[in-house]
C-alpha cells in the first residue's frame, strides 16, 4: 500500500501521454529486411552474423545507405564513407592510401566491403581492432585523416537538426533522437546487405557455366600444396568466402613499421600480421595488401612466387620462404591469375541497390 | 553381436520412466570429454602454444604456430558389449581453450563401466566432401585432388629454430593419395584399454601428447619431411601410424 503515490503518479503520466494524439510515425513499425543469401552460401556456410540488437529492416538499410553516401558525416561536408569505399571498386579505394578531409593520406589501403556478415570472428580493419561492424563504423567519422570530426557530437547535432533525418531514424529505430549508436547501426545494416556471390566461379559451382581450361588449371595450382597452396588462408570451392578472415604474416617485410595485429593483441608473436582479404572481386580492388604496395595482381603473384621476405613472425604456411616463395613458372602464374579473376563478380559492383 | 543403443531413444525412455516415479529422483549421468594438451611433460594451452621451444624425438628444436585437429564418433562400450555412440564431431583449436571440451548434444548414459574409443578425423562414411557447413566455414577442407573431405590435423610451426636457418613445417593429415585419382582412407580409431566407471555426471580427460606425433613408431625427421606433406602418401601413412600413441586417458572426474 505504501506505493500508492507512485501508482497514482504513473497513472497521471500515462493519462497525459495518452492524451497526446498519436501520429502515424509514432506507431510505425519497420519492415523486416530479408537478406538475399546466395544458394551456394546457404549450402556451404554457416549462417551470417546478424546481431539481435540490430536486425535488418528495410528502413534501417535504406537509412544506412543514405548515410553511407552522405557527406554530412564529414567535418566540412566534403567526404562520405563512399569517398574511400567506392562501389565500382567493390567498396575499396583505387588509391594506395585514401585521402580524407585534410587531403593527408592514411597509412593503410581502404578495405573492400562485401560479405561482411560472414566474417565470423566479427573483427574489422586490417588489424582486427574493431569488434562488430557497428563499432567499426564509429571510427572513420572521428579520424582526423578520414571524415575529420573532433568528436561525434557535432555530427549528431547536424543530423538532429536536419529536415529529413529525424523522421528517417524514427521510422527505422522508433526515435527521432539521433545518436552515434543509431547512425552506425544503420550503416552496419546497409553494409551487411553488400553480398557478393555471383562470380563466374560461383556460377561454375552452381553448375551453370564451365571454367576455361586455363581457369581449371589455375584452380589446381591454387589447391596444390606443392605449387600455389593458397587455400589454407584464402578459402576453397567449399568455402566461397575466399578468405579465412584470420591474421597472418605473409612475408612482406623483414621488420615492421606497422605492427598490425600485434599492436592490437600486444603479443609480439602477432607483429606484422594482417587479416587475409577475400580474393573475390580482385579485378576491382587494386592495389593490394594492407598498405596497397602492389599495384597489380601480377605483382601479388610474383610476391608469393619469388618475393617472400623472412621475419620473426612469418607464417609457416609461407612454406618456401627460404627459397623466396613457391617459384611458379610463367604458365602457372598466368593460369593462377585467370582462376583468381574468375572470382570477380560484375553483378556486385553494378547492383543498383548498392549504388547511390 | 554388438548392441547399439540410440542415446536419443534412451533419453526418451528415461523421460517416460520418470513420469511414473513420483518420489524418487533418478540422476542419469551425463558425459563430457575434456582434451588437455602436452609436449611430454610440458603442459600446452593457448597461453604458451606459440612461446614454448620444444625438441622432438629426432632432435630438431621447434616452435609451434598453430594446431587444429578433428575427432569424431565417440563411443563408450560397457562390459555387456553395449555401445553408446555420441553424435557429432569436434574441431579443437589449441589457440582457443574454449574448444577443448566436447559435450555431445545427447550425452546421457547409464551408470556402468565402459571403454572409450573415438575416430581420429572422419571415418570413410563421415568424410564426405563439403557437407559440414561449420567446417567449411573454418576452411577445414582437404583438397579434392587429394581425395577431398576434411583435414584431420593442421600442425604448423618452425624447426631448427636453434640455428641461423629456421624452416617452416606443415604437418597436415587427411586422406592419403595413392596416385592421381586413387585415394586411401587415413583415419585412425583411437582405443583405450583402461575402463572408465560412470556413476554420476562425468568428465573424461583425454590427454594429447603432441610430441608423440614425431616419435612412435616413426621417428620423424623434419629435415626430410617438412612440407609439403599433404600429397606425400608415405608421410600420410606414417602420420596415421604415429597418431595411435598420441592420446591417453587422464583423470575421470564425477
Amino acid at each position: 500500500m505504501k506505493f500508492w503515490p507512485l501508482y497514482s503518479l504513473l497513472c497521471v503520466m500515462l493519462f497525459n501521454c495518452d492524451s497526446k494524439e498519436d501520429t502515424p510515425e509514432d506507431n510505425y513499425i519497420p519492415i523486416p529486411y530479408q537478406l538475399e543469401i546466395p544458394v551456394l552460401f546457404q549450402t556451404k556456410l554457416i549462417d551470417p552474423i546478424i546481431p539481435l540488437s540490430n536486425t535488418l529492416t528495410i528502413e534501417g538499410v535504406a537509412l544506412g545507405k543514405r548515410l553511407f553516401f552522405d557527406n554530412i558525416l564529414s567535418v566540412n561536408n566534403t567526404k562520405a564513407c563512399a569517398s574511400c569505399h567506392l562501389p565500382q571498386n567493390a567498396f575499396t579505394d583505387p588509391n594506395q592510401f585514401s585521402s580524407g578531409v585534410t587531403g593527408i593520406p592514411g597509412n593503410r589501403n581502404s578495405m573492400p566491403l562485401f560479405n561482411l556478415a560472414w566474417n565470423f570472428d566479427d573483427k574489422y580493419f586490417w588489424d582486427g581492432h574493431a569488434l562488430g561492424l557497428e563499432n567499426q563504423a564509429l571510427e572513420p567519422v572521428i579520424d582526423a585523416n578520414e571524415l575529420g570530426n573532433d568528436s561525434w557530437e557535432p555530427i549528431e547535432a547536424k543530423l538532429n537538426n536536419h529536415d529529413q533525418y529525424p523522421l528517417l531514424f524514427k521510422q527505422a529505430f522508433g526515435t527521432e533522437t539521433i545518436t552515434r549508436q543509431l547512425v552506425t547501426k544503420a550503416i552496419a545494416q546497409f553494409e551487411r546487405t553488400l553480398i557478393s556471390g555471383n562470380s563466374k566461379f560461383d556460377q561454375f559451382s552452381n553448375g551453370t557455366v564451365n571454367l576455361t581450361t586455363q581457369e581449371e588449371n589455375g584452380l589446381a595450382i591454387f589447391m596444390d600444396e606443392e605449387r600455389g597452396d593458397c587455400f589454407h588462408c584464402h578459402g576453397n570451392p567449399n568455402n566461397p568466402l575466399w578468405t579465412d578472415n584470420q591474421f597472418h604474416n605473409n612475408g612482406l617485410d623483414a621488420t615492421f613499421t606497422d605492427l598490425g595485429f600485434g599492436a592490437v593483441t600486444g603479443n609480439p608473436n602477432d607483429n606484422g600480421k594482417f587479416r587475409s582479404p577475400s580474393l573475390r572481386n580482385l579485378a576491382y580492388t587494386a592495389p593490394y595488401m594492407h598498405d596497397g604496395r602492389f599495384a597489380t595482381l601480377d605483382d601479388v603473384i610474383n610476391h608469393y612466387s619469388t618475393g617472400l621476405t623472412n621475419s620473426s613472425t612469418i607464417d609457416p604456411l609461407m612454406k618456401k620462404v627460404n627459397q623466396g616463395g613457391v617459384n611458379l613458372n610463367p604458365q602457372d602464374k598466368a593460369d593462377l591469375k585467370a582462376f583468381l579473376l574468375s572470382l570477380s563478380d560484375p553483378s556486385f559492383i553494378n547492383n543498383p541497390d548498392f549504388i547511390q | 553381436m554388438k548392441k547399439i543403443v540410440s542415446l536419443l531413444t534412451l533419453a526418451l525412455l528415461i523421460i517416460a520412466c520418470n513420469e511414473d516415479i513420483d518420489d524418487t529422483t533418478i540422476t542419469i549421468p551425463e558425459v563430457t570429454f575434456n582434451f588437455t594438451h602436452h609436449w611430454d611433460s610440458t603442459f600446452i594451452n593457448s597461453t604458451n602454444l606459440e612461446t614454448e621451444t620444444l625438441t622432438n624425438a629426432n632432435g630438431e628444436v621447434i616452435t609451434i604456430n598453430r594446431i587444429r585437429y578433428l575427432t569424431s564418433h565417440f563411443e563408450l562400450t560397457n562390459l555387456a558389449g553395449e555401445t553408446y555412440i555420441f553424435e557429432g564431431y569436434k574441431l579443437t583449436d589449441l589457440s582457443d581453450d574454449a574448444t577443448y571440451n566436447f559435450t555431445p548434444v545427447v550425452n546421457t548414459i547409464p551408470s556402468g563401466t565402459y571403454n572409450l574409443k573415438f575416430v581420429w578425423g572422419f571415418n570413410a562414411d563421415d568424410n564426405t566432401d563439403g557437407i559440414y557447413q561449420d567446417l567449411n566455414s573454418e576452411s577445414w577442407n582437404w583438397p579434392a585432388m587429394l581425395g577431398g573431405g576434411y583435414h584431420f590435423l593442421q600442425f604448423d610451426g618452425m624447426y631448427n629454430v636453434d640455428t641461423a636457418n629456421p624452416s617452416p613445417f606443415n604437418f597436415h593429415n587427411g586422406t592419403a593419395r595413392v596416385s592421381d585419382g586413387v585415394f586411401e582412407d587415413n583415419f585412425a580409431v583411437i582405443t583405450f584399454d583402461a575402463p572408465i566407471t560412470i556413476s554420476n555426471n562425468t568428465t573424461i580427460e583425454i590427454k594429447m601428447n603432441i610430441a608423440e606425433l614425431f616419435k612412435n613408431p616413426n621417428t620423424w625427421d623434419l629435415n626430410v619431411l617438412d612440407t609439403p606433406l599433404m600429397p606425400n602418401y608415405d608421410a600420410q601413412k606414417m602420420m596415421q601410424q604415429n597418431i595411435l600413441s598420441v592420446f591417453s586417458l587422464g583423470e575421470t572426474t564425477q
